[in-house]
């Protein structure tokens, strides 16, 4: 039993003032994406004609490497604004969602820094 | 939110039919949704044959023909009968309308009608809108202004700033477009859903108001607008050939300009 008012409802907790970054950093960050993806494309090719030594040679050039940062970073970003996106969208209780956003994120930023560490694990087994 | 189980009086039943009277030749089979809170039944599916010659060239005709001649119990709502008041709308062969514009030559075989999708039913064809027009309040839905207005005529517009109303001062709220985007079925205790929004953008896009900046602040929110992923059910099925779905990028370019530009 309520007797609060359907204004009252609808205005709720009010506006959270924020959504136009989250929105935003989708968007560019599916437009870099492309390039980004293309250049990932060339170098799963390169792994399937090329030896072990000449693929890690050819991920140290300065290039590739910032490449493959990059693709992992942004990659996992958009990944993370993605799926939270989808948890608002389909879950309900607050807690859950919450909980669920905050996971997300920690995963995305684990799997971030691990695709940094293993790349740079590799550039000095090169050097 | 959404729901894998249904609640209580959501398995829709067939119910009674009612045949055409001797002699029709150009007889059109309906199908309309019936759910009365009053009896402990679940809804049904009451079918009528309705006699085309005797009957106007709408879908709200063929509904008023059956409450007049064959079902007075049959309850839903209508007023203008042409299109600008919004009363009647209401979900015909899978598609959001309203009923007193939609013809009945457009539909091949069986008229299927139903309340509007996912909202509260009052009775039969009569969906619950007191939340959509409590979201619409919130919006505050009138001018707001600091300078008073001239002491000897109107807050004056000139032609191409009224021209920018063009497209959003026709919405006449029927819900059609909120009701059919699923966004608004998951989260519409907060998302304030396309109609809504397009009367909000009316508001932040009329060049007499003042108070654009607190609008757009209100508005700034995951829920409140960001829910929209531009599906494009609204801008489909507006009866009235509006584009909810062009308001609401509108607002979010401009809360993308307040931001970044």
């Amino acid at each position: 039993m309520s007797y609060q008012t359907p204004l009252a409802k609808a205005r709720g907790l009010g506006s959270a003032k924020n959504g136009t970054k989250h929105w935003w950093m989708q968007r560019v960050t599916a437009v870099a994406l492309i390039p980004l993806s293309f250049w990932l494309i060339l170098f799963v090719q390169q792994l399937f004609h090329a030896s072990y030594p000449e693929i890690k040679q050819w991920l140290v050039s300065p290039l590739n490497f910032t490449l493959l940062i990059a693709w992992s970073f942004v990659g996992f970003y958009h990944a993370a604004l993605g799926l939270q996106v989808v948890i608002e969208d389909y879950l309900s209780p607050e807690w859950l969602k919450i909980v669920t956003v905050w996971l997300v994120k920690l995963t995305f930023m684990g799997a971030a820094i691990a695709a940094l560490v293993f790349a740079i694990r590799i550039a000095i087994s090169v050097g | 939110m959404v729901e894998f189980t249904l609640p209580k009086n959501s398995k829709v039943q067939q119910g009674k039919h009612f045949p055409a009277a001797t002699g029709a030749t150009r007889i059109k089979r309906v199908e309309v949704y019936r759910w009365d809170p009053d009896t402990d039944e679940n809804p049904r599916i009451d079918s009528y044959e309705i006699d085309l010659d005797q009957c106007g060239a709408k879908v709200l005709d063929l509904i008023i023909k059956i409450k007049d001649e064959v079902d007075s119990s049959l309850t839903f709502r209508r007023s203008c009968r042409e299109g600008v008041c919004g009363s009647c709308s209401m979900n015909v062969n899978g598609k959001n309308t309203l009923a007193c514009i939609k013809p009945i030559a457009d539909i091949n075989g069986t008229v299927k009608i139903f309340p509007l999708p996912h909202m509260d039913v009052v009775k039969d064809l009569v969906a619950d809108m007191t939340h959509f027009y409590a979201q619409y309040s919130s919006i505050k839905p009138w001018i707001k202004t600091q300078t008073p207005a001239p002491a000897d005529s109107e807050r004056l517009q000139s032609v191409e700033e009224r021209k920018q109303l063009d497209g959003l001062y026709e919405c006449v709220l029927c819900a059609c477009c909120s009701t059919s985007c699923p966004s608004y079925w998951w989260n519409s205790e907060r998302y304030l859903g396309p109609a809504v929004l397009l009367q909000a953008y009316r508001w932040i896009n009329d060049s007499r108001d003042e108070n654009t900046g607190e609008r757009l602040d209100e508005l700034e929110d995951p829920f409140k607008l960001y829910r929209c992923h531009t599906i494009m059910n609204c801008t489909d099925t507006c009866p009235k050939g509006l584009n909810p779905a062009k308001a609401i990028g509108e607002i979010k370019k401009l809360l993308l300009v307040r931001q970044e530009g």
